[in-house]
This record gives structure tokens, C-alpha cells and sequence, in this order.
């Protein structure tokens, strides 16, 4: 089992966005806590500040105030425990290197031998199923390939958290479920805690162990919700549960409210 | 399972390779005869005799530059043209990225740079040679002077234009300054470059010839001056044949190297077209 302390905790987030017309408050007070090894996704409803909350979380943004914290230790800047996975591969992969050259990319100012780093690179392209696409380049491969690419670039970088943006929410039906199935098999495999931001209920629920929801801006955590669900999931027994379908049911009423301003902020938020 | 196969998209030619070759043989070259056979035919015709036939021409061309003109104005000339070129490449790019990756120092050059990129080079001739005097460096110079400002433009344009989620990903990943600079700054400008490399190519073949034109006592500039003062009408017209020659060489190896360095350009184009 994997080890049960506290990876990544957040406390009293905000972030205000200043610009010449004026103030927008994206995300209001979010706090939460996630332990080593979990997968945790995020669902809330469009523009309730999704993203900034993950850029915060990876270090690509500054918060007006609160604390994110990894293992302690605050983060103020990108670090090597935290890879993300961006929701546009299409512009997050460098057309002009290779598959390979993309995930040996950010290995390059790591302190490995060669041999460490092909071994690296060799085992993230296998673990997503690209090892015959190494040579290919991105823009030769499906949506869904190119994010697997996005995908085994992150892992072989191998931080502690994997981080990703509405990761599958260009790819088609059918390959978005293959990829879902793919981040539940690396996450039990790789003792990876995960961070998955999403705007389908349906997505939140059969992968979590955990969903965050959202409010909308200025964004609080309206519900932490734990998912009771067996942990060996498969896309048509698990959606066909009844428990399942009671927790999306429960989800999509709580973002219903959260668009209709229903929900009452915690009194700490201000 | 199958999401661990999928497509690898490849492009292919339909064509078969026996009319792939007549077709790029014939095409080219079907042309340029033609004219030259009608050219053949109204100079037979014309007394006029600045308009010699082309086999004359030819015979010019043989006599005048294979042999010692080639070592001592063809070379020196196309040596010139390559150093300027090179030059110009290398401060085009090395300025126009510090210039692009800096924001003020852009605001600030801005418009001095749209100033000097405006006066035609070849007033800078007289002024080089003052400086400078008659030597290969001022011509170095004058080509230098004509040919940096498309490469560095557009370089500062490529660089600036650098994908916002590829810089994101960059940082993500912690990836040095040095790496990021060769393997995502400049590679993601290298379309808009290569554009200015191709311009810039033509600008400093035209101010080599000009260069050489005002004060100078060898290369190819000089002697189609030369020529054309001593009323050697063939000679002359085989020396601005062997520029129109430079132009077409410089034209293909510059397709070599563009088909080399912008491969992915190309194949994401040809993908999408698809």
C-alpha cells in the first residue's frame, strides 16, 4: 500500500487577476489536502478557475496569498516532484523533435548517465503503449497517441505528482476512455499521486478516489467527496453500478447548484 | 487492446517514378530551350550588336571565366558573397534573439531598426569605403549591411511569436535556459528564418555585384563593368549569365537545407492538407 501521508496541501489559496479594467478574483479561498499516492480530480464548472488553480499547484503561477505546499516545503517556482500534463498536446509537444526527443526532453538537465536516460524514456514509451511511434514525430500520431506522448514525457520525468489540465477533453469518445483506463493503470502501478482536472462528471467520478467540487469564481471547494467505488474499475461494470451512478447523480447536482449560487461559501472565504 | 495500435500517418506519391523523372526533367528545362532557340533565331536575324546569338555567348562564356578569371574573380567574388551571407546569419540571428526574447531592449531598437533597415544599402558604399577603404571587408560590410535586416527581423518576430504553452512547458519541466533556447526558442522561429535567409540571400547576391561595381579591381561585379565599358557585349552578357547561374545555385542549395531544417514545418503542413 501505498504510504499514507500528506504529499500536497493547500490552505487558504487566492488568486487575483489585475489588469488595467480592473480586478477579477479567479479563485476565492480554496483548501485541501492530499495524501501520497491518491488520485484526486478536480470538477467544477467552466470558468471557475480550473486551470489557475493547477498552474498555482504546479508552480507556473504565483498565488495572491495562501500557502501550496509539497512534502512540506512550499512551492514557489516549477519543481522536479510535479510534471503536468496540458490539455492541448498540440501545442505542449515540440513538432519538430521526435517522440522520443520530446519525452528525453526534460531529462536533459537531470543528472543521469545515458544509458539511465534511454532506459527512462524507453520504459515511459512502453508503459503508454508508443514504443513503435519513438522515432514518429507528433504531429504523425492521433489526438490520443499525442497526449500518451504528453503523457510518457511526464512520467519518465518521474515526479511525485502528475498534474493534468482537462487532459482528455479533445480526443474522441472511445480514445478518451482507453486514456482514463491508461492514468488508473500507471497511477496503481507507479505509486504516482495524481491531480486530474476535469469538466465531465462521469470522467471525475470513475477515475477518483477523490472529487474536488468546485464552486464557481471566486472558486471555493464546495465538496470533497470520497469515491466508494471498487478500486478495480472497468469502463462498463463500473459506470453500470448503481453506487455510480449515484455519485454522478450527487456531482452533477452539486455543480447545478454551484452554477445557480446556491452553495454558501464557508465563512472563511471571503 | 486497441488503443496500443494506431496509425503512423506517412505521405505517399501516387505517381510512378518513370513519369515522376520526364515530368521533372521536362518541366524545368522545356522553357528556358524554347527561349533560347527563339533567341537563337532573332539574333541570327538582328544587326543589332548588343544582342549577340547565344552560341557566341557561349563561346564567350567558355573563354572568359573557365580558366584563370575563375580563380581570380569568379572565387573571390562568390567568397566574399559567402562570408557576408554567413555574417549576416549568424549576428542576424544571435542579435534578433536577444533582441526578441527582451522586451525592452525591443522597444527600445524598434525603431531604430525600421530606420536603418530603410536606407538602401549601396549609399553605404561610399561611406564604407572612407572608412574602411577599398577592401574585402568594406565589401564584406556593404553586403552585410543589405543582407542582416530581413534575417534579423524576422528572427526577432519568430522568437517573440514562441507558443505560450510550449513556453509553459518548458518551465513545467524546468528545462535550462540553454535548452530552451536550442531546442524550443529557436527551432519554433525557424520558419520565419529560413524566410529571411531566402531574402536575404537575393539582397546580398545583388549588393556582391554592386559592391564590386564602384571601386574594385577584381571579381564578377567588376568585370561585367569592365566588359561593358570596353563594349565586349558577349563577355558582358555571359557574366551577368554566370550571376543568373549563382542565383539558381544559391536558389537550390538554400532548398536543400530549408527541406533539411524545416522538415517538420513541411510535414505538419502536408498532414493537415491531408
Amino acid at each position: 500500500m501505498p504510504d499514507r501521508s500528506t504529499l500536497l496541501r493547500v490552505e487558504h489559496l487566492r488568486k487575483v487577476y489585475e489588469s488595467a479594467t480592473g480586478t477579477v478574483e479567479a479563485i476565492g479561498d480554496i483548501s485541501f489536502t492530499m495524501d501520497a499516492g491518491e488520485l484526486v480530480c478536480i470538477v467544477g464548472p467552466s470558468g471557475c478557475g480550473k486551470t489557475t488553480l493547477l498552474k498555482c499547484l504546479a508552480g507556473l503561477l504565483r498565488p495572491t496569498s495562501g500557502v501550496v505546499e509539497m512534502d512540506g516545503s512550499p512551492v514557489t517556482g516549477p519543481s522536479p516532484a510535479m510534471a503536468v500534463v496540458f490539455q492541448e498536446y498540440g501545442r505542449s509537444l515540440y513538432p519538430w523533435l521526435t517522440v522520443r526527443g520530446n519525452v528525453e526532453l526534460p531529462l536533459r538537465h537531470k543528472k543521469l548517465t545515458r544509458a539511465a536516460r534511454d532506459k527512462l524514456v524507453v520504459d515511459a514509451l512502453e508503459a503508454v503503449g508508443l514504443a513503435h511511434a519513438a522515432r514518429s514525430h507528433p504531429w504523425q500520431l492521433s489526438g490520443g497517441m499525442q497526449q500518451r506522448v504528453a503523457i510518457a514525457r511526464a512520467i519518465a520525468y518521474q515526479p511525485d505528482v502528475l498534474i493534468m489540465d482537462e487532459p482528455f477533453a479533445a480526443v474522441d469518445a472511445q480514445t478518451r476512455a482507453d486514456l482514463e483506463d491508461l492514468v488508473r493503470e500507471l497511477h496503481a502501478s507507479r505509486t504516482i499521486s495524481v491531480v486530474f482536472v476535469t469538466h465531465d462528471i462521469d470522467e471525475s467520478v470513475y477515475l477518483g478516489q477523490r472529487v474536488l467540487v468546485l464552486s464557481t469564481s471566486p472558486t471555493w471547494v464546495q465538496e470533497d467527496l470520497a469515491i466508494d467505488l471498487p478500486p478495480e474499475r472497468d469502463q462498463i461494470t463500473t459506470r453500470a453500478l448503481p453506487r455510480f451512478t449515484e455519485l454522478r447523480t450527487h456531482v452533477y447536482d452539486q455543480i447545478q447548484r454551484a452554477k445557480r449560487g446556491q452553495a454558501v461559501a464557508p465563512r472563511s472565504a471571503r | 487492446m486497441t488503443a496500443y495500435t494506431g496509425r503512423i500517418a506517412t505521405t505517399t506519391r501516387s505517381r510512378t517514378v518513370g513519369s515522376r523523372i520526364a515530368a521533372s526533367v521536362l518541366y524545368p528545362l522545356g522553357l528556358p530551350t524554347l527561349l533560347l532557340v527563339l533567341w537563337g533565331l532573332v539574333a541570327t536575324r538582328s544587326t543589332n550588336r548588343f544582342f549577340p546569338d547565344p552560341l557566341t555567348i557561349a563561346e564567350a562564356f567558355r573563354e572568359t571565366w573557365i580558366g584563370p578569371a575563375f580563380v581570380e574573380d569568379v572565387l573571390p567574388s562568390l567568397a566574399r558573397l559567402g562570408l557576408g551571407v554567413a555574417a549576416s546569419i549568424v549576428l542576424g540571428i544571435a542579435a534578433g534573439t536577444v533582441i526578441g526574447l527582451t522586451r525592452w531592449l525591443r522597444e527600445l531598437l524598434e525603431p531604430l531598426l525600421e530606420f536603418l533597415r530603410a536606407i538602401p544599402p549601396p549609399v553605404l558604399i561610399p561611406v564604407a569605403m572612407l572608412l574602411l577603404g577599398i577592401t574585402d571587408t568594406m565589401k564584406i560590410v556593404v553586403i552585410v549591411s543589405g543582407a542582416i535586416w530581413p534575417i534579423l527581423l524576422n528572427t526577432i518576430e519568430g522568437v517573440r511569436g514562441t507558443d505560450s504553452v510550449m513556453t509553459e512547458t518548458a518551465e513545467s519541466f524546468q528545462v535550462t535556459w540553454w535548452e530552451r533556447l536550442w531546442f524550443l526558442v529557436l527551432p519554433a522561429a525557424s520558419p520565419r528564418i529560413m524566410a529571411g535567409v531566402r531574402q536575404a540571400l537575393s539582397v546580398a547576391l545583388i549588393l556582391m555585384v554592386i559592391s564590386e561595381m564602384f571601386a574594385s579591381s577584381s571579381g564578377l561585379g567588376y568585370r561585367i563593368a569592365y566588359f561593358q565599358r570596353n563594349y565586349l557585349i558577349a563577355e558582358m552578357w555571359s557574366g551577368i549569365l554566370l550571376l543568373g547561374l549563382v542565383g539558381v545555385f544559391l536558389a537550390v542549395a538554400f532548398g536543400l537545407v530549408e527541406r533539411r531544417v524545416l522538415r517538420w514545418y513541411h510535414g505538419i503542413r502536408e498532414v493537415n492538407r491531408a
